[in-house]
């Protein structure tokens, strides 16, 4: 077990560990998942783009390659991929920017 | 247009992959000794699977020779330019025909290399073959049509024996498919499918079959073949106004030189985890071992294209070489099988015809 740094890459295979201590909530939480990524009204191809985003708007290094990894298999093509990351991205700073209104709301408020 | 390569073959390298007996020691290495990988065979045993024996021999596949106009990242088969000596020549070929005539079971003659319509004697044995009444497969890499103007009559040379076309093209853009196959492949491949399109083949109703293969460009398994077959259907037809039969979804077996890529680029181990981890016993019944033979050049007789590549020739006492060709002997063999046998079983499986299950 790495002791340099808090996340050790094969960690990922031990994620149906979490199990262990608490099989219940562990099962309906991994036949959850299965289901949610099944192709439904989105493809199974979309549904990785989208987990693909998330991944990095949440900076989950686990989710990053695993759903690099299923989009690469599924044929998604690179451009697409970073678009994907593109829309996180805007997302996450757009939602830092509209609380510049907050601030400007507030600077407003006890100023002259 | 000239294809500019971007790999060479092992042999040309002086790479130790060349030599087949190392390839298996890495196989077969440390990972195999200390369980990490369990042993093929092992897994086939619990199953009550081993030893893996034929159903029958229905397809007769020849690997005529290495030579290619192309030298391709991924090659189980190590071929390119450099490889003018080792093809199959007509004697061998005679041999062949004798048995693919003799043996009524064989209903499909697969014809495989390198680019096997630079062999001097293709168009003359798929004659033969033609008139046989069996199904003739050419696996054409479909730049060959367009290498130069003696190949560019190849579309109806195919279309006149009802050849059928199975074409490799690993990705409906530029730049993986020529990361994986060389500079200037996949515009010639878009070219040579437009000139297969003209003549009939690939489109409805015509009855000329264009199967393209498509096998991932990188250390990754490939997806459903339905889903890649939907989405290569709609990109070549909307890009290119291409249009085609089947896809086939192969995985990359570790050898070769896919194995050389897998250690240069540090991906082997965790390659073959994946593989091991996706055993699939659902694919064993199809597997293509069970009712193919592969022959090489040189007349010697294997399992399978893979097992060919690394030297395993079939396990009995005779009928190893065409010279002493018994189908009783070669129907009643025990397949021969290694790590690479991985490829195979992972996920939905995997063979010369794409998915197994």
């Amino acid at each position: 077990m790495s002791e340099k740094t808090y996340f050790v890459k094969e960690d990922l295979k031990k994620f149906s560990n979490i199990s262990k201590w608490q099989e219940e909530m562990g099962k309906k939480f991994f036949d959850y998942y299965g289901e949610v990524f099944k192709e439904g009204a989105l493809t199974q191809r979309e549904k990785a783009l989208i987990a693909l985003a998330v991944s990095h708007a949440v900076q989950c290094p686990y989710c990053i390659d695993a759903y690099t990894n299923t989009c690469m298999e599924k044929g998604v093509e690179e451009t697409e991929m970073m678009e994907a990351v593109h829309v996180a991205a805007a997302i996450k700073s757009g939602a830092t920017l509209v609380y510049g209104v907050q601030m400007m709301n507030h600077a407003e408020k006890i100023s002259m | 247009m000239a294809i500019k390569q971007k790999a060479k073959s092992l042999k040309s390298k002086g790479s130790n992959l060349n030599d087949t007996f190392f390839q298996l020691k890495i196989l077969s290495g440390k990972d195999k000794a200390e369980g990490k990988f369990q042993a093929f065979t092992e897994r086939l045993d619990e199953l009550n699977e081993f030893p893996l024996v034929p159903s029958d021999v229905e397809i007769f596949q020849l690997n005529i020779g290495k030579l290619c106009n192309q030298t391709c990242a991924h090659c189980h088969v190590d071929a390119g330019p450099d490889r003018k000596e080792e093809n199959m020549d007509k004697a061998t070929l005679e041999k062949c025909l004798a048995i693919i005539k003799e043996v009524d079971t064989i209903h499909t003659v697969d014809i495989t290399g390198g680019a096997p319509e630079m062999n001097a004697h293709f168009k003359w044995f798929v004659e033969e073959c033609s008139k046989l009444g069996k199904k003739v497969i050419d696996r054409c890499n479909l730049t060959i049509i367009e290498a130069n103007a003696k190949y560019n009559t190849l579309p109806d040379f195919f279309k006149e024996n009802r050849v059928h076309l199975i074409s490799s093209l690993p990705y409906f853009s530029e730049k993986k498919t020529d990361a994986q196959r060389g500079d200037g492949v996949f515009n010639a491949s878009i070219d040579a499918l437009k000139r297969l399109n003209g003549v009939g083949y690939g489109m409805e109703g015509s009855g000329l079959i264009l199967d393209l293969v498509y096998n991932p460009s990188g250390a990754y398994l490939p997806d459903s073949q339905e889903s890649l077959q939907a989405l290569f259907k709609r990109k070549l037809k909307t890009k290119y106004d291409i249009s085609f039969n089947n896809l086939y979804a192969i995985t990359n077996l570790p050898i070769s030189r896919f194995l050389d890529y897998l250690l240069q680029t540090n991906n082997y181990e965790e390659y073959m985890e994946k593989l091991v981890n996706a055993f699939n016993p659902m694919t064993i019944d199809g597997l293509m071992c069970r009712n193919t033979l592969s022959v090489s050049w040189d007349g010697y007789i294997y399992d399978c294209d893979f097992n060919q590549m690394l030297d395993l020739k079939v396990a009995t006492k005779k009928s190893q070489h065409l010279d002493d060709f018994d189908i009783e002997t070669l129907k009643g063999r025990k397949v021969v099988l290694n790590q690479h046998c991985y490829g195979c079983t992972a996920g939905a499986g995997s063979s010369c015809g794409g998915e197994i299950t």
